[in-house]
C-alpha cells in the first residue's frame, strides 16, 4: 500500500504541475465530490478506498479530514449528502461544512451520522498522515511521523526520507532519520556501508532498529557482517534490560505508593489506636463515590473536579468514620473480635448502601487530560503520567500526616492517648473526643486514597474488598504504629511484587510476597520498625 | 438411617400429593429467577434478573401462557456459590417452579447441576463459557467456545494478518480452558510456540502495569501482535486504563475480548479503548427490527432511556421465548416433557435471524466482531456469514474431540465417545 501511495503522489504531484492551473481546481473538485460519497457509505472498503484517493491526489482538504476522521468529528448531513464537521454533538451545537465552513446549527441529532473507522483504516490514515507528516513545520509531528515509518521501511520510503534528512534542522529529528536511512539501507547496502548502517542501529533504541538487525543478522551471508551485527544487537540487549530495571523499580514505587496510599489510614486507626477496621477499604471506596459525585455536580471541569473532590472525600469519610466510632466502636475498645465482627458487618453494610443509592454497575471517573499520557524518556522506557502523579501524591499525603501528627496539638494528643491513655487523661486530654477525631483523620485519609484510586480502577461497590487485605499487610509489614514504617513498607512490598512478577507470574507472586511476609512475622513479630517503649510492651 | 430414609420417602410422597394438589390449585405458572443481586456478582446479573421480570411481564400482557398467568419467584444466591445450590432446591422444591433462568460464572453453574440433575428440572443458562459440558437438565443458551473465541481468532488472522499472540485471563476455569482450545487451535494452525504468549492474573487484578509493559515489548518485535482477553469483569477496567496510559492503541496492538460488552463498557472511561474489539453474538448498535422492540420496551420497563442491552440480555431473551415455544408444544410444563419439546424449537434472535435449540442442547448463533466506540457503544466489522452451531465439546482439544453429545432418544447422551462407543453417563 506505501508503495502504491507514495507512487501515486509522486506521479499526481508530477501531473499536477503539467495540468493548467483551472483543470487542477475542477479536478480536486470532482475527486472530492467522489471521496465523499465513498466515506458516506456503509463499508469499511469504501471509506478506504476514499482516503486513498484523497492522499494520491494530494488534496488540500486530506489533512483536515484525516484529523477528523481519527478524532471522530467527522459527520456527514442526511438530508444534504455534505461532510460536516462537528466537535460537540448535541442539538443546539454548531456544525461546520467541510468544503465551504459555513456554520450550521444541529437541530435534529439524527440528521447527521457519524462517520467511522475500524482499526485497518485508522492504521491506513496513521500511514498517511505520517508521509504527510514529514513536511509538518511542527517539531513533533515529524518526530512522530518518522518514528512512524522505520516499520515499513523500504526503496520509496528511504528515498523520501534522504530528501527530507536534507533539509531538516532538528537534532533530534535528524537522529531518527539516520536510523529510518540505516534500517532501509541495510539490506541492500555494500559491506561498508552496512557497517555503517549497523553502527548507526546498534546505538539506538528502537525496537524498529532492533528488529531490522536481528533480521539481518539472520539472512547475510557475510560472517564478519553477522558478528558486527550480533555485538550490536548484544549491546542494544544490554541496554534495554538496564532501562528494563528502571521501568520495574518505577512499576513497583507506584505500585507501593497505591499499597501506602490505601494502608495509611489504617496506619493511624489500627497502628495508633488499636482498632482493627474492616470496614476501612470501604472509606476508601466513599471517597472514590465522592469523586464521581463531583465529577458529576462540575462536567466542564473534570480536572478541577478532582482537586475539588479531595477535601470533600477526606470530609466524607472522615464523618463517617467519626459516625462509626461515636456509634459502634467506642462500644467496643479492648475488645478485638468483636471490633473486627462489627466493622465486617459494617463493611456490609455500607457496600449494600452503594449499590442501593448508586446502583451495583461501575461508576465512570474520568480522568482529566494532564493526567493521561506518558513521558517518553527513550524509545524502551516510558513513564506513565498518572503513575507519577499518584507517586507524588502518596508522598504529600505521607508527609501532610506526619506534620499533623508531629507538629499540631492534635497530634500530640494522639500520640500521648495511643502511648499511655491513663496518664494523658490525667493530664487533662479529653480522650473519648481525641478517639474520635483520630479515627476521622484516619478514616479521611482513606477517603483521599479513594480518590486516587478512582484513577486506576473500578468505582464500585466491591472496590474497597480489593484493598482490605493488602491494607493491612503494609501496617502489619510495616510495624503497628509507625508512620514510616508503612511508607518503606508499602514501596518495599510494590518493588518485590514487581520484581517477581516478570518471571513468577502475577498470582505466584503475590502468594510469594505473602509468604515472605508470614515468613518475616514469624521471625519479627512487630514488623519492620518495632515500637519501643513501655507503653508498647502493655 | 432407617428412620431418616422413612422421613424421607413420606416427605417426598407428601410432596409428590401437594405437587398434584398444587398443579389442581394453581392458577400460576411459576419461573425461578437464580441470579445474584449482592455481592462481586451482583454487577451483571441484576441486570438479567430485570431482563427476565421484563419477559415474563410481556408474556403475561400476551396472555400468559397455557391459559395462565406466569409467576416470577426471585432468590437472591449473593454471589455465593453454595448458596445458588441451596436456592435452587428451594426453587424447586419449595416453590415448584416449572424451570429455573440463572447463574453467570461457571462455579454457580457447576454448583446448581447436580441439584437440576437430581430433581430433574431445567435450568436456562444465559452467558458464555468454556463448554465441555452438556447436561440433560440445562440449556445453554450463551456461546461456547466456537462460537466466540474461535471466529475472533479467525478475524484477527485473516482480517487484521496477527501473527502473534497474548492470550491473558484472569486465574479460574473459564479463560483456562479457553485458552487451552486457543493454545491448541492456533498450533493447529502453524503458529509457534515462542508467537503465543499466556498470562493469568487473580481476580480483581488492578495493577497491570508490568503486564502491559510485558506485551508492548512482545508487540514490537515485527509481526503483528493482538491481545485475546478472557480477563473478567473488575479486573478489565484497569487493564484498558493501563493500555490507555502506556500508549497501547487499537491499531498497534488490538484487544479482543470475550467478557466486555456494553455494560462493563458503561462503567468505563471509554477514550482509551476505541478501536479495541469484542467478540459477542449480539450487540446492541445491531440494525434490526426486533432488537430496536427489545430496546424500546427495556428502557420503558426499567424507566431509564441510559440503560444499555448486552449479550446476555439477548441469551436470556432467546432462552425465554424458546421455553414459552416448548411449553405450548408440549401443552404441559412438565419438565420432562418440555425438555424434549425444547430441542429443535427455533425462535427469533435480536439480530434479525433465528435461534434453533440443538440436539445437545446449546443454540445455532450467528458471531459478531465489534470494534468498541467512543460512545461505548460496539461497531459491528465482522459477522458469520450464518449462524454458528454451539460445539459442546470442543474439537482441537484432546479426550474430547471424540465426544458428542445428543439428548434425543435413542443416544440420549451428553458424552457419547465415538471411538470407545461408550456414553459415561453424568459423570465428567
Amino acid at each position: 500500500m506505501t508503495v502504491r501511495t507514495i507512487g501515486g503522489i509522486c506521479l499526481l504531484s508530477l501531473l499536477l504541475l503539467l495540468a493548467p492551473l483551472r483543470a487542477l481546481a475542477e479536478g480536486e473538485q470532482e475527486v472530492y465530490s467522489q471521496a465523499a460519497e465513498l466515506l458516506m457509505s456503509r463499508g469499511f472498503d469504501e471509506k478506504g478506498q476514499a482516503i486513498q484517493l484523497l492522499a494520491d491526489n494530494n488534496h488540500p482538504q486530506t489533512q483536515l479530514i484525516l484529523t477528523l476522521l481519527m478524532d471522530s468529528r467527522l459527520y456527514y448531513n442526511k438530508e444534504d449528502d455534505r461532510l460536516y464537521q462537528i466537535d460537540d454533538y448535541d442539538s443546539g451545537k454548531p456544525a461546520i461544512s467541510i468544503t465551504t465552513g459555513d456554520r450550521l446549527v444541529i437541530e435534529k441529532k439524527r440528521d447527521f451520522k457519524k462517520i467511522t473507522l475500524n482499526n485497518q483504516l485508522r492504521s491506513q490514515v496513521r500511514q498517511i498522515q505520517a508521509e504527510l507528516g514529514l513536511k509538518a513545520s511542527d517539531l513533533s509531528r515529524r518526530l512522530a511521523a518518522v518514528r512512524a515509518m522505520l516499520g515499513s521501511m523500504d526503496s520509496d520510503t528511504l528515498s523520501l526520507v534522504r530528501k527530507a534528512y536534507a533539509g531538516e534542522q532538528s537534532a533530534a529529528v535528524r537522529e531518527v532519520m539516520q536510523v529510518a536511512i540505516a534500517i532501509g539501507e541495510l539490506p541492500r547496502a555494500d559491506e561498508a556501508r552496512a557497517r555503517d548502517a549497523i553502527d548507526t542501529l546498534g546505538g539506538s533504541l528502537e525496537p524498529d532498529a532492533r528488529n531490522a538487525l536481528s533480521q539481518f543478522a539472520s539472512a547475510t551471508d557475510s560472517k564478519a557482517l553477522k558478528a558486527a551485527a550480533e555485538k550490536a544487537l548484544a549491546e542494544i540487549e544490554q541496554r534495554t534490560n538496564l532501562y528494563g530495571g528502571i521501568e520495574t523499580l518505577y512499576f513497583g514505587l507506584s505500585l507501593g505508593s497505591v499499597l501506602v496510599l490505601a494502608g495509611i489510614g489504617l496506619a493511624i486507626t489500627f497502628g495508633v489506636m488499636g482498632v482493627i477496621n474492616m470496614a476501612h477499604g470501604e472509606l476508601i471506596m466513599l471517597g472514590a463515590y465522592t469523586t464521581y459525585v463531583i465529577q458529576q455536580l462540575m462536567p466542564n471541569h473534570i480536572g478541577l473536579s478532582l482537586i475539588v473532590a479531595i477535601p470533600c472525600a477526606f470530609l466524607v469519610s472522615a464523618l463517617v468514620g467519626i459516625a462509626i466510632e461515636r456509634g459502634v466502636i467506642r462500644f467496643l475498645y479492648g475488645r478485638p473480635l468483636e471490633t473486627l465482627l462489627a466493622t465486617f458487618g459494617i463493611s456490609l453494610v455500607l457496600q449494600q448502601a452503594v449499590r442501593t443509592i448508586f446502583s451495583p454497575l461501575n461508576r465512570s471517573v474520568e480522568t482529566p487530560e494532564w493526567m493521561s499520557g506518558l513521558i517518553e524518556i527513550n524509545p524502551v522506557l516510558s513513564l506513565t503520567t498518572s503513575r507519577l502523579y499518584i507517586i507524588l501524591f502518596c508522598l504529600m499525603v505521607f508527609f501532610a500526616l506526619l506534620l499533623v501528627l508531629k507538629r499540631t496539638s492534635l497530634g500530640l494528643q494522639v500520640r500521648a492517648v495511643s502511648q499511655n491513655r491513663a496518664m494523658a487523661r490525667a493530664m487533662g486530654v479529653r480522650s473519648e473526643w481525641v478517639d474520635a477525631l483520630t479515627f476521622g483523620l484516619g478514616s479521611g485519609v482513606a477517603g483521599v486514597a479513594g480518590v486516587a484510586l478512582s484513577q486506576l480502577t473500578n468505582v464500585g461497590p466491591n472496590l474497597g474488598q480489593a484493598y482490605i487485605i493488602d491494607s493491612f499487610m503494609v501496617v502489619v509489614f510495616g510495624g503497628v504504629g509507625n508512620l514510616w514504617g508503612t511508607l518503606v513498607a508499602g514501596l518495599s512490598l510494590g518493588v518485590a511484587n514487581k520484581v517477581l512478577e516478570p518471571w513468577a507470574g502475577a498470582v505466584l507472586a503475590k502468594i510469594l510476597v505473602l509468604v515472605f511476609i508470614i515468613l518475616f512475622i514469624q521471625k519479627r513479630p512487630r514488623g519492620l520498625f518495632p515500637q519501643r517503649g513501655r507503653a508498647a510492651e502493655g | 438411617m432407617r428412620m431418616k430414609k422413612l422421613a424421607a420417602g413420606v416427605a417426598l410422597g407428601l410432596g409428590a400429593s401437594m405437587l398434584s394438589f398444587a398443579a389442581l390449585a394453581a392458577d400460576t405458572i411459576k419461573v425461578g429467577v437464580l441470579h445474584s443481586l449482592s455481592g462481586t456478582m451482583a454487577i451483571s446479573e441484576t441486570t438479567l434478573k430485570d431482563t427476565m421480570l421484563m419477559l415474563i411481564d410481556e408474556q403475561n400482557k400476551k396472555g400468559g401462557l397455557l391459559g395462565k398467568q406466569l409467576e416470577a419467584v426471585v432468590v437472591d444466591p449473593a454471589s455465593n456459590w453454595p448458596l445458588f445450590a441451596e436456592k435452587a432446591r428451594e426453587l424447586i422444591e419449595k416453590d415448584k417452579v416449572s424451570a429455573v433462568f440463572g447463574c453467570w460464572t461457571s462455579v454457580s453453574r457447576k454448583s446448581v447441576l447436580p441439584v437440576f440433575e437430581e430433581l430433574n428440572s431445567i435450568l436456562f443458562y444465559p452467558v458464555q463459557y468454556e463448554g465441555e459440558e452438556s447436561s440433560k437438565n440445562v440449556f445453554y443458551t450463551g456461546a461456547a467456545p466456537n462460537q466466540q473465541a474461535i471466529p475472533a481468532v479467525d478475524y484477527l488472522k485473516n482480517e487484521l494478518g496477527v501473527e502473534r499472540w497474548v492470550l491473558a485471563g484472569t486465574d479460574y476455569v473459564y479463560p483456562r480452558t479457553t485458552n487451552k482450545i486457543l493454545e491448541a487451535y492456533l498450533k493447529s494452525m502453524g503458529v509457534a510456540e515462542s508467537d503465543i504468549m499466556i498470562n493469568y492474573t487473580p481476580f480483581g487484578h488492578s495493577d497491570w502495569q508490568s503486564i502491559v509493559s510485558d506485551i508492548k515489548k512482545f508487540g514490537a518485535e515485527g509481526k503483528k501482535t493482538a491481545v485475546v482477553s478472557t480477563i473478567n469483569g473488575d479486573a478489565n477496567v484497569p487493564f484498558y486504563k493501563e493500555l490507555g496510559a502506556q500508549g497501547v492503541t487499537a491499531d498497534s496492538i488490538p484487544v479482543v475480548a470475550f467478557s466486555v460488552g456494553e455494560e462493563e463498557l458503561a462503567g468505563i472511561d471509554t477514550a482509551p479503548l476505541v478501536g479495541h474489539l469484542a467478540a459477542w453474538n449480539y450487540f446492541m448498535s445491531v440494525d434490526s427490527e426486533q432488537n430496536d422492540e427489545f430496546i424500546e420496551s427495556w428502557h420503558k420497563f426499567i424507566k431509564n432511556e441510559d440503560r444499555v442491552t448486552n449479550d446476555p440480555m439477548e441469551a436470556s431473551y432467546i432462552g425465554f421465548n424458546m421455553w414459552v415455544e416448548a411449553v405450548k408444544k408440549a401443552g404441559t410444563t412438565d419438565p420432562a416433557a418440555v425438555q424434549d419439546a425444547l430441542i429443535g424449537v427455533a425462535v427469533p434472535n435480536l439480530t434479525g435471524g433465528y435461534a434453533t435449540m440443538m440436539p445437545n442442547h446449546h443454540i445455532a448463533k450467528p458471531v459478531l466482531i465489534g470494534e468498541i466506540q467512543d460512545d461505548g457503544q460496539f461497531a459491528v466489522v465482522s459477522s458469520t456469514p450464518g449462524t454458528v452451531v454451539g460445539d459442546a465439546w470442543s474439537d482441537y482439544l484432546e479426550g474430547s474431540k471424540d465426544i458428542v453429545s445428543d439428548w434425543r432418544a435413542p443416544l440420549a447422551c451428553g458424552n457419547y465417545n465415538v471411538k470407545t462407543g461408550k456414553c459415561s453417563g453424568q459423570n465428567f
